[in-house]
C-alpha cells in the first residue's frame, strides 16, 4: 500500500506538511495525491475511533446470527440487500457454518435492538431464525486496544 | 584502610559514561520530552511476549546449557542465513549471551593479548573503549567524519593500521551517528581484514534498522566469516531490549573458548529471553517491518525539520538516531543539550558522549513517538532561533 495511505489509515488527522515531512515530498503533492484518491473512491472516508464505553449515553449493540432461505435465482443477495438497507444494521457479512448472515445491529438501548429483531428482522419473508447476543464490553476494535492507559517505562537517556 | 582506595587502578581510571552523567540530570527534572532513549518505544510484539509468558507457565524457569537453548541456537542459525546469508553450525559456532554487551566483552577478552591493538571508530557506542582497555587491548581510534556521512573508509583505516594491530572493531548501522556501510565499503573493508590478517569484531545489532538500502553483513563477504565475530541481538530490531539477549557467531576454536568466558561469568543467558527470541527469529519478520516503516517516517520528519530551521544533518540511513551539527551555533554539546534542557525541557545526548569526535554534535534519537517529535522539533526550533539572535547582539 502506498505509504501515504499507511499514514493516513494509521491517523486520519495527521497534517498535510507533517505526512509531506515524512515521506519526503512537498505539501501540495501530498494534497494532490489525497483529492486524487478521494475523487476515485479508493479513500472513502475519515472516521474517527471512539471508545463508546466512555460516552455517558448508553449504546447497545448486539450480533446477530441470521438464517435464511436462499431463493432460486437470487441466491443470499436479495434477501441480503433488504436487511442491509436497515440504518441499525451496521455491519453484516455473509458466513460460512451454521448460520448464513452476520449482523452487527446498533440501538440506544436494548429495547430498541429487540423490537428491531422481533418486529422488523424476524418477520421478513426468508428470514428461518435469528440468534441475538449483546456486547458487554470492548476489548479491541479495528485493531486498536480500547482498554488501559500506556505508560512509558523506559529510563529517559540511554545509551 | 587510612585513605587508600580498595578499588583497582585500571577500573579506577575508567572513566563513567558521559550519557550516565546527562542521565542523572535529565532524570531530576520532570515533563521532559525525551530524544535521549537508546531504545524503541515500541512495545515488544505481543507474540514474543506470549511466548515467554507460555515457557513459564510450562516451568522452563532453569539454565540452559551454556550456550544457549539449542532450539533458540538453531533459529539464529536459520535467522542468519536467510538474512546475511552465512552458515554457522549451531553446536559449535554459536552462543548466546546478555545482550551485545556482554558479547562484545567476552569477544575481546577471548583474543586479545596485552599490547594488542583495536582498531575502532568513533564517535561509537560508550562501551567500545573501556572494553577494550578491559580486556588488555590498546584502542586506537579513528574518527569517522560528517563530510562522509561518518561511513568509514579503507583509507582511514590504512592510516591507523600497525604491526600490532590485532582487531578491527565495528559497528554499522551505527549508534550514534546512523551512519551505515554500502557494498563497496563492506567489501574494501573486508580486503583491508584480509590484506593486515585481522580479526573482526563487528557489531550488527541495527541490522534490519535501515531505511535507505538493505543491510549488507561482512559476514556475506566470502573469506570473512572464518576471521568474524558477527555479534546481533534481539534488543533492537524486536525491541526486546528488557530481555537482554544477544549472541555471537564466530569461528569454532574462537566460539569455544568465549564460551568458557561466559560460563564461568554467566552461566546461561535468561531462560524466559531465550524463548522469547526462538519466537522473534522464526515468526517476528512482520512486526519488524512495521517498526522499520515507522521509525522511516519518524527519521524523514527529523531530517526535514533541522533542514527547515537550517541546522546541518546529514541523512542517517540506519538506526534510530539522527546526529544534528549544532557547532556553528557558538555553543558546545554538553551547554546546547544543558540549555535545551533548561530552556525547552527537551533532552538530547551531547555527541561528545560517544568520543571527542562527537564534539559539535548532538544525537537526537527517534525511538519515540510521533506527537512527541512534532513537538521537540517546534520547541527546538525555538530554541535554534533564540540562540541565533543571541548570538548576533
Amino acid at each position: 500500500m502506498d505509504e501515504l495511505l499507511n499514514i493516513l489509515k494509521t491517523n486520519a488527522r495527521t497534517s498535510i506538511d507533517d505526512i509531506a515531512k515524512m515521506i519526503r515530498t512537498t505539501p501540495a503533492d501530498v494534497a494532490a495525491r489525497i483529492a486524487a484518491y478521494e475523487k476515485e473512491g479508493t479513500i472513502r472516508g475519515y472516521r474517527t475511533l471512539i471508545n463508546e464505553d466512555h460516552l455517558a449515553e448508553d449504546l447497545v449493540t448486539a450480533v446477530i446470527e441470521v438464517r435464511v432461505q436462499p431463493e432460486r435465482e437470487g441466491g443470499f443477495d436479495r434477501i441480503a440487500r433488504r436487511i442491509s438497507g436497515f440504518p441499525e444494521v451496521v455491519n453484516m457479512y455473509l458466513m460460512s457454518g451454521k448460520y448464513d448472515l452476520l449482523l452487527f445491529v446498533a440501538g440506544r438501548n436494548l429495547r430498541e435492538v429487540a423490537s428491531f429483531v422481533s418486529e422488523r428482522l424476524a418477520t421478513l419473508d426468508g428470514v428461518l431464525s435469528t440468534g441475538t447476543h449483546f456486547m458487554l464490553k470492548t476489548y479491541k476494535a479495528d485493531g486498536v486496544l480500547m482498554d488501559g492507559e500506556k505508560s512509558d517505562e523506559r529510563l529517559q537517556v540511554s545509551p | 584502610m587510612n585513605g587508600t582506595s580498595r578499588v583497582a587502578e585500571r577500573v579506577k581510571a575508567l572513566p563513567f559514561s558521559g550519557i550516565r552523567k546527562f542521565f542523572d540530570i535529565v532524570a531530576s527534572r520532570k515533563d521532559v520530552i525525551s530524544l535521549g532513549v537508546g531504545e524503541p518505544d515500541f512495545d515488544t510484539p505481543w507474540t514474543v511476549r506470549e511466548a515467554a509468558v507460555f515457557s513459564l507457565e510450562r516451568g522452563a524457569t532453569h539454565y540452559t546449557s551454556n550456550r544457549g537453548d539449542p532450539a533458540l541456537r538453531q533459529a539464529i542459525c536459520r535467522y542468519v542465513a536467510r538474512q546475511f546469508g552465512a552458515q554457522y553450525d549451531w553446536e559449535k559456532e554459536v552462543l548466546v549471551t546478555v545482550g551485545v554487551s556482554e558479547a562484545i566483552d567476552v569477544a575481546l577478552r577471548t583474543v586479545l593479548n596485552p599490547g594488542d591493538e583495536v582498531l575502532y571508530h568513533e564517535p561509537c557506542f560508550v562501551s567500545y573503549r573501556p572494553s577494550i582497555l578491559l580486556a588488555g587491548g590498546v584502542p586506537v581510534c579513528v574518527e569517522t567524519r560528517r563530510e562522509d556521512q561518518f561511513r568509514l573508509t579503507r583509507a582511514m583505516l590504512e592510516k591507523a593500521v600497525t604491526p600490532k594491530t590485532r582487531v578491527l572493531m565495528l559497528n554499522f548501522p551505527c549508534n550514534p551517528t546512523g551512519a551505515v556501510l554500502g557494498q563497496k565499503d563492506v567489501a574494501d573493508i573486508a580486503d583491508f581484514c584480509i590484506r593486515h590478517d585481522l580479526l573482526l569484531l563487528t557489531d550488527e545489532i541495527y541490522a534490519e534498522l535501515t531505511y535507505d538500502a538493505k543491510h549488507v553483513s561482512f559476514v556475506s563477504i566470502p573469506g570473512m566469516p572464518e576471521r568474524t565475530i558477527f555479534l546481533h541481538g534481539m534488543s533492537k530490531a524486536w525491541a526486546m531490549t528488557g530481555f537482554r539477549i544477544g549472541y555471537a557467531c564466530a569461528p569454532a576454536e574462537i566460539s569455544e573458548n568465549m564460551m568458557k568466558l561466559h560460563q564461568y561469568a554467566i552461566m546461561s543467558a535468561p531462560t524466559t529471553g531465550q524463548k522469547a527470541a526462538a519466537e522473534a527469529l522464526e515468526r517476528g519478520d512482520e512486526a519488524v517491518a512495521a517498526m522499520v516503516a515507522e521509525y522511516n517516517r519518524r527519521r524523514n520528519y527529523l531530517i526535514a525539520s533541522f533542514a527547515d530551521m537550517g541546522v546541518s544533518c546529514h541523512t542517517p540511513a540506519g538506526a534510530f538516531y539522527a546526529f544534528p551539527y549544532i557547532g556553528d551555533l557558538g555553543l558546545s554539546s554538553e551547554d546546547f543539550a544543558m540549555r535545551l534542557l533548561e530552556q525547552k525541557s527537551v533532552a538530547a545526548v551531547p555527541g561528545d558522549a560517544f568520543g571527542q569526535s562527537g564534539a559539535g554534535f548532538l544525537r537526537c534519537a527517534y525511538a519515540t513517538g510521533m506527537d512527541n517529535i512534532r513537538e521537540a522539533m517546534k520547541r527546538m526550533a525555538e530554541f535554534v532561533a533564540e540562540i541565533r539572535a543571541e548570538k548576533k547582539n
